[in-house]
This record gives structure tokens, C-alpha cells and sequence, in this order.
């Protein structure tokens, strides 16, 4: 397995620099050299579920923390669909602070000074792990919709890649939340041996039909965009802006509660004393889902948006494992704490219910717990101190087991 | 379970409440002895713990704080999980570093494999579940022993309040009115013999325990037992 940093072989990215236009090479910067670490495979494929292989590709990702002599300190963290591999600390992009800095860093439940918590860029991403952005090797150019439709279970594949890479042989905890949580049961089906503790947080084990149809939506929206020019945007230094846009405002309402949509916006106007009669923003919430729409499409790319929400599509475990749930986890000694949060209507707790029975069945070690929230779908990211003693709790447990400090 | 208009509790620990509220403790005729045999750790737990053997696989079904998985994990070196109903209580196991689901002894039960466990604990929630006699056999089906204890509604003192008062009894360990009591499936010491035997298991061991904390073992008279003893703890096996 041959590990090389791309950017001591820049040939290719200046080839494709030269014949696209400035402003997409601009935006596709992070995607081809990431401000983050990477590491290049070559020479050993990625076989991907859909049949296809990557014959080279590269994962981007960071690190906290230091690993212990015997390497058994480290946890994975696993993002969700439009997640990266900044956790901790100011994104290059956004230059917000991490995704997940309630949970993780220094004197966080998932400590940071005990543990070496690595997160990558998932497979087909767009911060520097290969996807739909990166140059195709074979055509110099980028992939476009001549990237591979990828799984799950393929993103889980690319990590494993770089777990091996890294030396460690056993993570000590695996966690995400969304699609993250996805990676993690991925993660604990496949290579049952590699991990010791799995934190799958308001997540599901397979798409439901409704999901896959809001997903659906977003896709459509993108590909109905001209500027989408089935995929080929990058060539004309357009992106489907709008397209891409109605797509986040979709799925945005379905991160959120009722309730919490509510009291957040309620019927307010925005900025305004009456209604104007007219298709403009009036009410707060509108002016809130374009807000999140216009800054989503500046960091994400489109492409990498349709192979993401296609792969979460096709996720579901028990499909891959001779269609019982319980068979994916079968002969498993990973001790789990599955989390669902009971305002979540994206990914409900009867969800997170069905991975526990799934457990059960094979008499797992299994903590579950069903969080009190308002805050929907994305209360797994924000402040909500019961889930934090959850984990500190689970965590803390866990570690005495493994023999860690 | 969120799906399931008012289900049954599974972790009454009435005890526990009777402690916390202190309620009802002039109703029993040894209030304080019982009271202070159990606090911390509980009686019926340390009756427990000495049933169960070292390093063994241990589901607490309606494991309520934890209290005795933790202490089954301190004394005993269990690999102990709990199942539990309510989800504050759960939620503070999981918490403290135990391994805890939210579920119902009633419904998922049923998930488990068989032979999963060296023992399955039933302490003091066989009276609130809605099915006691399939919950049993699970229990049995699940663990190679089943360790069930129940509060004893043979107890004389529930005897002579139902007979001199004509009212439903409460005492320490029965400390609520019967409308707001969880306990559905109340039975006496020989009562929960019967249906030992009508599930096809035997009893390996049995102790009651008096109002003074005395255990009194069930291999003398069970009709003394029944009459004296106000908790009684069974280790069941399959025959």
C-alpha cells in the first residue's frame, strides 16, 4: 500500500487547473488539497459495492489528542451528510468553530486529552477525500457524474483504509450521529473485531421510504437546475446554485422539530411591519431556510450532494445481512450505547429501537437512551446536557473495560 | 414503546419510595428494622448478590437506579445489563456507566435468545408486569435461573388489614393507594409456588424475609413463610 501526499505530485491538479475556470478551481481547492491531512492510496483498489473499483483515491482527514503506545486510545468520529472533518477547531471554509465541539475536545465528554479522536472526510465528500470533485485520473478532469455511485458501507471501507494507515488495529469507541451513525453500525457489522465501543446516535438502520423521499426532492431540485448541466458544471465556472439550495432549505426543515421551527419563527415577519403581497421573504422562517440555502451551496458541492444522499438511500442493514437486522451484528463483543432524542421525526426512536432489539437478539452489551428534546433531528449537535452525561457515562465505563487511564 | 397508550411499569420499586417519602412506615408493625436493613444496599439485593456466583452474565430486568447491577458488578464481577422503564432512571444508569436499554419486561423480553444469561433478575417488578406467567417463562428461557422477588401478599399484615379494616392493605413495601398502585398482578408466597410449578420450573432456592430483616428459609413452612415472611426471593431453573 503506497501512501503519498498529493501535493508532492501536483501534475495532474495543475493540468486540470489550467483548462477550468479560475473561479472553480478557487472553489475546488479544499476538495483537491485540503487544509487538513491526507493520504493518498495507490496501487491497492478500493472495491466499491456498486462493482466498480477506485484505482487511486485519497482521504482527508484530522486529528486531536495523542495516541498511546499500544494504540488503543483511539476513537473514529463519523459525520453526517454535510459534515467534514473539522470537529474541533475553526473550519477553513466557514472559519465557524468544529461541528461537534459540545461533545469533543479538552474536558469534553469524549476528551481530547485522553483520547486520539480522528475524523475523515466520508467517500464522494468534497473537503478533500475523494468524491465527485476530485480529478478522475483517467480523464484528467473532474469526476462529475463519471464517479461511482458509492454505499455506507464503501465510505466505512476508505476509513478502514486509513485506520490501517494510521497502525491502529482496534478503535477504542466508534461514534456518529445521522449518517454518521450509519458508518458506525457499518463499521460494527463488518469489522466486529476492530472495535471496541460504538456510540450510534439518532440514526436508523436502514432509509425509510419517507427519507428517501425527501432526498429525492433535493436531488431533483439540483438536477433541475440548468446550471447543473448533468453534472458537468465545473467546466464552465458555473455551479446549480439555486438547485442545490432548495435542496439544503428541504432537508433543513427536516433537522427540525415542529416545535422548535415554531418557536424559533413562529409567524414573525421578517424585518417588516405587515405582509407585502408579494412572493418576497416575509415571514422569518422563509428568510431563515434561503439564509441556509445560500450559505450551504457556498461550501458544498452539488454532485457530492446527490452521491451522499443516493448512498444513504441504498443503506440498509439488514438488507446486506440475509434481511435480519440481528445477523449484522452476530458473534459482535462491541459494547454500544445507541441514543435517539424523542422530538427527531427524521430518524425516530423506534429506529434506534429496532438496532437495540437487533442487538438484544444476539445479547449484545447495550446501553439505549432515549433523550428528552425539542430541538429535533439536530439535538444531537447542540447543547443538551442529559445526552452529555450519556456518553461521559458509556465512555467512562468503556474505558475502565479497555484498561485505559 | 412511545407508540403504547399508558403501559404497565415494570420497576415499581415501591420500597424505594416508601423510603424516599417515608410514607406509610406507621402502617407496618417493624417499620424502622426493615427500613434500616434495607437502606443501602437493600436487603433483597444483598440476598440476591449471594445467589449469584462470580464473573457469571446478568440481565436485571427492571434494574430501576441500578443499584443492584452496580453492586452485582462491585462484588460479584458480573458482565451485568439492566433493562429498565422509565427513561430518566435509565438514562441516569447509563450515566453511571452501566449497560442499560429502555424497554418493558412485558414486550421485549421477547428480543433475547435463548440460554443469553447465567441469571435473570426480577427484583420486586414481577407484581406490576402485565403478564407475569409469560414473563416468567422468559425469564427461564433467556437465563439459566431466573431469581424473582416479590413482596408477600400472604403477610399477615396484609391478611388482618384487608380482614379488620375491609380496605386494600398498604404497608412499607405496598405503599400506594390501589388506584395509583402499579401493582396489578399482586400474589402471595404460595401463590407464586404454583405457578412455578405450572410453568414446568423448580425452585432451586427460596428465602423470605421477615419484618425484621430476618431471612427465614423457605425450606422449613412455606405456610409460616407466607404468613411471616413480607418479601420472598425465588431462584427458579428449568427442570
Amino acid at each position: 500500500m503506497a501512501a503519498i501526499d498529493p501535493r508532492q505530485h501536483p501534475d495532474l491538479i495543475e493540468r486540470a487547473a489550467h483548462s477550468l475556470a479560475p473561479q472553480t478551481v478557487q472553489r475546488l481547492r479544499e476538495a483537491w488539497t485540503p487544509s487538513s491531512k491526507v493520504v493518498r492510496f495507490a496501487g491497492s483498489p478500493l472495491a466499491l459495492d456498486g462493482g466498480s473499483r477506485l484505482e487511486t483515491f485519497q482521504v482527508a482527514y484530522e486529528t486531536w489528542g495523542e495516541l498511546n503506545a499500544d494504540k488503543s486510545n483511539a476513537v473514529l468520529v463519523c459525520h453526517a451528510l454535510t459534515g467534514d472533518q473539522y470537529v474541533v477547531g475553526e473550519n477553513p471554509v466557514t472559519k465557524k468553530p468544529g461541528w461537534w465541539e459540545t461533545l469533543i475536545g479538552p474536558g469534553q465528554p469524549i476528551d481530547t486529552r485522553r483520547f486520539y479522536v480522528i475524523c475523515a472526510n466520508i467517500l464522494g465528500g468534497c473537503m478533500g477525500t475523494t468524491g465527485p470533485a476530485s480529478i478522475n485520473p483517467a480523464t484528467g478532469m473532474p469526476y462529475g457524474l463519471g464517479f461511482p455511485v458509492i454505499t455506507i458501507g464503501d465510505m466505512v471501507e476508505a476509513q478502514v483504509r486509513l485506520i490501517d494507515h494510521l497502525g491502529i488495529d482496534q478503535l477504542f469507541a466508534v461514534i456518529g450521529g445521522s449518517m454518521g451513525g450509519m458508518q458506525v453500525l457499518e463499521w460494527c457489522a463488518r469489522h466486529k473485531q476492530r472495535v471496541f465501543s460504538a456510540m450510534p446516535i439518532a440514526t436508523a438502520p436502514r432509509h425509510s421510504s419517507q427519507n428517501i423521499a425527501f432526498h429525492e426532492v433535493g436531488r431533483q431540485a439540483v438536477m433541475a437546475d440548468p446550471d447543473w448541466a448533468r453534472g458537468d458544471y465545473h467546466g464552465n465556472g458555473k455551479v446549480p446554485r439555486n438547485g442545490l439550495a432548495v435542496a439544503r432549505m428541504a432537508a433543513h426543515i427536516t433537522y427540525l422539530s415542529e416545535q422548535a421551527l415554531h418557536e424559533k419563527f413562529g409567524r414573525n415577519l421578517q424585518n417588516r411591519e405587515a405582509r407585502t403581497f408579494s412572493f418576497d421573504a416575509d415571514f422569518q422562517v422563509e428568510s431563515y431556510l434561503r439564509h441556509q440555502g445560500s450559505t450551504f451551496v457556498d461550501r458544498f458541492d452539488a454532485n457530492s450532494y446527490l452521491y451522499i444522499t443516493r448512498a444513504m438511500d441504498y443503506f440498509d442493514l439488514a438488507a446486506e445481512n440475509g434481511d435480519v437486522l440481528a445477523n449484522a451484528f452476530r458473534g459482535t463483543r462491541t459494547r454500544f450505547c445507541v441514543v435517539s432524542f424523542t422530538s427527531d421525526w427524521l430518524y425516530p426512536t423506534r429506529d434506534s429501537r429496532e438496532i437495540v432489539q437487533a442487538l438484544n437478539a444476539v445479547a449484545a452489551n447495550v446501553s439505549f437512551v432515549e433523550i428528552e428534546s425539542n430541538k429535533g433531528h439536530d439535538a444531537f449537535l447542540l447543547e443538551e446536557p442529559e445526552f452529555f452525561a450519556t456518553i461521559t457515562g458509556f465512555v467512562n465505563a468503556a474505558a475502565a473495560h479497555r484498561g485505559l487511564q | 414503546m412511545t407508540s403504547r397508550p399508558a403501559p404497565r411499569a415494570t420497576a415499581c420499586r415501591p420500597n424505594e419510595q416508601a423510603q424516599r417519602t417515608g410514607k406509610c412506615a406507621s402502617m407496618t408493625s417493624e417499620p424502622l428494622d426493615i427500613h434500616h436493613a434495607a437502606a443501602s444496599p437493600r436487603l433483597d439485593h444483598l440476598l440476591i448478590a449471594e445467589m449469584v456466583s462470580h464473573g457469571s452474565r446478568v440481565l436485571d430486568v427492571g434494574c430501576g437506579d441500578g443499584a443492584l447491577l452496580q453492586l452485582l458488578t462491585d462484588t460479584k464481577g458480573v458482565d451485568g445489563r439492566g433493562i429498565e422503564l422509565s427513561r430518566e432512571r435509565v438514562n441516569a444508569c447509563v450515566a453511571r456507566g452501566l449497560s442499560v436499554i429502555q424497554g418493558d419486561a412485558d414486550r421485549d423480553l421477547a428480543d433475547y435468545p435463548d440460554d443469553a444469561f447465567d441469571y435473570v433478575i426480577l427484583s420486586l417488578t414481577i407484581q406490576a408486569t402485565r403478564y407475569p406467567k409469560t414473563v416468567l417463562e422468559n425469564l427461564l428461557r433467556i437465563g439459566h435461573r431466573a431469581i424473582v422477588s416479590f413482596p408477600n401478599f400472604g403477610h399477615w399484615l396484609i391478611r388482618a388489614q384487608l380482614l379488620f379494616t375491609g380496605r386494600m392493605p398498604m404497608t412499607a413495601n405496598l405503599p400506594e393507594p390501589w388506584y395509583a398502585s402499579p401493582d396489578g398482578h399482586l400474589c402471595t408466597i404460595k401463590d407464586f409456588a404454583d405457578l412455578v410449578t405450572k410453568i414446568d420450573a423448580e425452585v432451586e432456592d427460596a428465602v423470605a424475609v421477615n419484618a425484621r430483616g430476618r431471612r427465614m428459609g423457605l425450606k422449613r413452612s412455606i405456610r409460616l413463610q407466607n404468613l411471616f415472611g413480607e418479601k420472598a426471593v425465588f431462584v427458579l431453573k428449568r427442570k
